[in-house]
């Protein structure tokens, strides 16, 4: 078997709070191949950005491991630190708090290449800034403007081409295109699939957009309160959600059209607390199906069906497999 | 008569850099019992509509350039002051998107809301904190918690609060701007559910105003389209969702991906929306539009019913030319 691309086994991030340990990624395992695109879904709080920035190492992971191409980036220090980075980036959420405001479109682009001293040469450096500028669709006559005087795809394109200034493998997108209207978000989603499939570029795409997430991921994980609930191909999630919680949320989404009626699945409650989590089933308490043992065990992830995972007690018999 | 008429709104803003045509020429009605959603992206206009219903733009910079806003067949915008406060809060009441910082964090919820029926009904405090205390069971959180503050509620029961203050006067016309937009989408859930029973049970009319063409379907009866300034496409659920006619309600809907079908790339509208300080000369959308043609550069066009309620303004549907084909 081919060697596997990432490896997340057994990971955690714990934060420390006034009020007690703050759970944010707990215990979650998968693996990941290259050139597939996993989208990370839940509610806000439930872990999916720590777990993206963890897996880079801009968090350090409280316990666990995290094998990028068989090799355990947890315990990589100095150089071959560096070097891992160069090769695993993050695409932030919001164009408008992730650039310096004071630094121009050239200087946020060679930012990183500097960083990295990787052209020693000023006309090397600016020919590698234009073919990055190109890449994501920047005019080059734009290459002296500032972000403010940019609209807010313009602005994303510069973070996408930051990340991409030192040809990595693998990029987390941090909701990418969350703070754009959906017209320019439609550009910046083909943006990051068109680099994708020329790059063979391998994804984690974390956003709370379900139709987003469907539309560019291979995969999906679905997340809540720190754990892993559901795992599974993209079209299988939607088609066959399984896990309770997963089934509420899917059903929540509004569809735009009249013509679909739905049974609805409305959740009651909200989110439990990640801090110090009682044992048992996060999703217990707003569970329709939740017995006993719910409050008791925590469920682990079972594949129940061919690269189908689901963490709950009763997937059989909800399910009536 | 309507509930609620605009007819041909302009609002201008007069600044530094020239003058920002928020609204141009912007006409609908809401009837008793009817909801209207107000779609658009960033800077089309919507929060400016809404608030000029209850006549919340500050004058200057703001300015009403022209057109009337009739209440029950009152104008709105020509009433006394002493008159429009009877009507804010009372008749028409607002919900604003943010409920983090709509609500005061130095006060109990349950005087929050307590201050509202006090000032509109004129009844005692302890009066008013029992009402408020119902309208807290109204919408879902036991009254004892009403003598908790702001920061104790999670973000949808803060949106819930809102939404109570809101109706505590039983007020006839909700404007709701972007009510679920801060909320997570199990959250969205519960409190459209709720607005839609409330709806029923009450029988208040509503703007809704979104960018989440999915929300209109499920709670709206009419839709109102709006495109840097302008309302581009009227109509009701049945016109937009299956005649949808202007170019850039169609661009909409090609943009959003889909959870029925599954596409290779989505299609953007090209271009950005125009600097409401500069508007374009002829058609506001004309730059964008795949279709436009010599005359879409040149002349603006007004809006028109091309079937019996339902208005589109663009000079390619009017004249018949097919652009589905």
């Amino acid at each position: 078997m081919a060697e596997k691309f990432l490896e997340i086994e057994h990971l955690k991030k714990y934060f420390k709070t006034g009020g007690g340990q703050l759970h944010a990624v707990d215990d979650i395992s998968f693996t990941l191949d290259k050139g597939k695109v996993l989208g990370v879904v839940g509610e806000s709080g439930c872990g999916k950005s720590t777990l993206g920035r963890t897996i880079l190492g801009l968090y350090d992971a409280t316990d666990g491991k995290i094998i990028y191409k068989g090799e355990d980036v947890t315990k990589a220090k100095g150089k071959q630190r560096k070097l891992l980075r160069q090769k695993m980036q993050i695409i932030f959420q919001d164009p408008f708090a992730s650039l310096n405001p004071r630094m121009t479109v050239w200087d946020l682009i060679a930012d990183p290449i500097k960083a990295n001293n990787l052209y020693k040469d000023k006309n090397e450096m600016n020919k590698r800034v234009w073919e990055l500028m190109d890449t994501v669709g920047l005019a080059k006559r734009l290459t002296y403007s500032y972000p403010h005087e940019l609209d807010g795809g313009r602005r994303q394109r510069i973070g996408i081409a930051r990340a991409l200034a030192l040809e990595p493998e693998f990029i987390v997108c941090d909701e990418p295109v969350s703070a754009l209207d959906v017209s320019i978000q439609a550009q910046i989603l083909n943006l990051l699939q068109d680099l994708q499939e020329s790059k063979n570029l391998t994804y984690i795409f974390v956003t709370h957009d379900l139709s987003v997430v469907k539309h560019i991921s291979d995969e999906i994980m679905a997340m809540y309160v720190g754990c892993m609930v559901e795992k599974s191909r993209s079209d299988d999630l939607f088609e066959y959600p399984l896990h309770p919680y997963t089934k509420g949320l899917l059903s929540a989404i509004p569809i735009p059209s009249i013509d679909v009626k739905r049974e609805r699945v409305i959740l009651q409650g909200e989110l439990s607390s990640p801090i110090d989590p009682k044992p048992g089933c996060r999703f217990a308490n707003r569970c329709p199906y939740a017995k006993e043992i719910c409050t008791q065990q925590q469920p682990q992830a079972e594949e129940v069906m061919p690269d189908h995972f689901v963490a709950c007690h009763f997937t059989k018999e909800i399910n009536n497999l | 008569m309507s509930l609620l008429e605009v007819k041909n709104l302009s609002v201008r803003f007069n600044t530094v850099d020239g003058n920002v045509h928020a609204v141009n020429d912007v006409s609908f009605s809401i009837e008793a019992g009817e909801s209207l959603g107000l779609v658009g992206e960033t800077g089309a206009g919507k929060t400016t509509t809404a608030l000029s219903i209850l006549r919340l733009i500050s004058v200057p910079p703001g300015e009403y350039a022209s057109g009337e806003i009739f209440y029950e067949g009152k104008n709105v915008l020509t009433m006394e002051d002493e008159e429009i406060r009877t009507i804010r809060g009372n008749m028409i009441s607002m919900i604003f998107q943010d409920p983090m910082t709509a609500l005061n964090p130095v006060m109990r919820v349950s005087d929050q809301i307590a201050e509202v029926i006090e000032l509109h009904e004129g009844c005692s405090n302890s009066e008013a904190i029992k009402k408020a205390g119902e309208m807290l069971e109204m919408v879902g959180i036991p009254a004892v918690r009403g003598k908790e503050y702001p920061h104790q509620f999670s973000g949808g029961m803060k949106q819930r609060v809102v939404i109570a203050m809101a109706l505590a006067c039983g007020s006839k016309l909700l404007l709701a701007d972007e009510p679920t937009t801060a909320l997570d989408v199990t959250i969205q859930a519960q409190i459209l559910d709720m607005i839609r029973k409330l709806k029923d049970d009450l029988g208040t009319s509503m703007l809704l105003i979104t960018h989440d063409l999915g929300i209109v379907a499920e709670t709206c009866d009419k839709v109102a389209i709006m495109y840097a300034g302008e309302i581009v496409e009227y109509g009701t659920l049945e016109h937009i969702f299956h005649n949808v006619q202007h170019p850039y309600t169609i661009g909409l809907f090609n943009a959003i991906p889909s959870l029925d079908k599954k596409v290779d790339r989505l299609q953007p509208i090209g271009g950005l929306m125009p600097d409401p300080a500069n508007l374009p000369n002829g058609c506001v959308f004309g730059p964008r539009c795949p279709y436009a043609t010599e005359q879409c550069y040149s002349e603006h066009p007004d809006i028109k019913e091309i079937e019996p309620g339902h208005f589109v303004r663009c000079f390619i549907k009017q004249g018949g030319v097919d652009t589905n084909g």
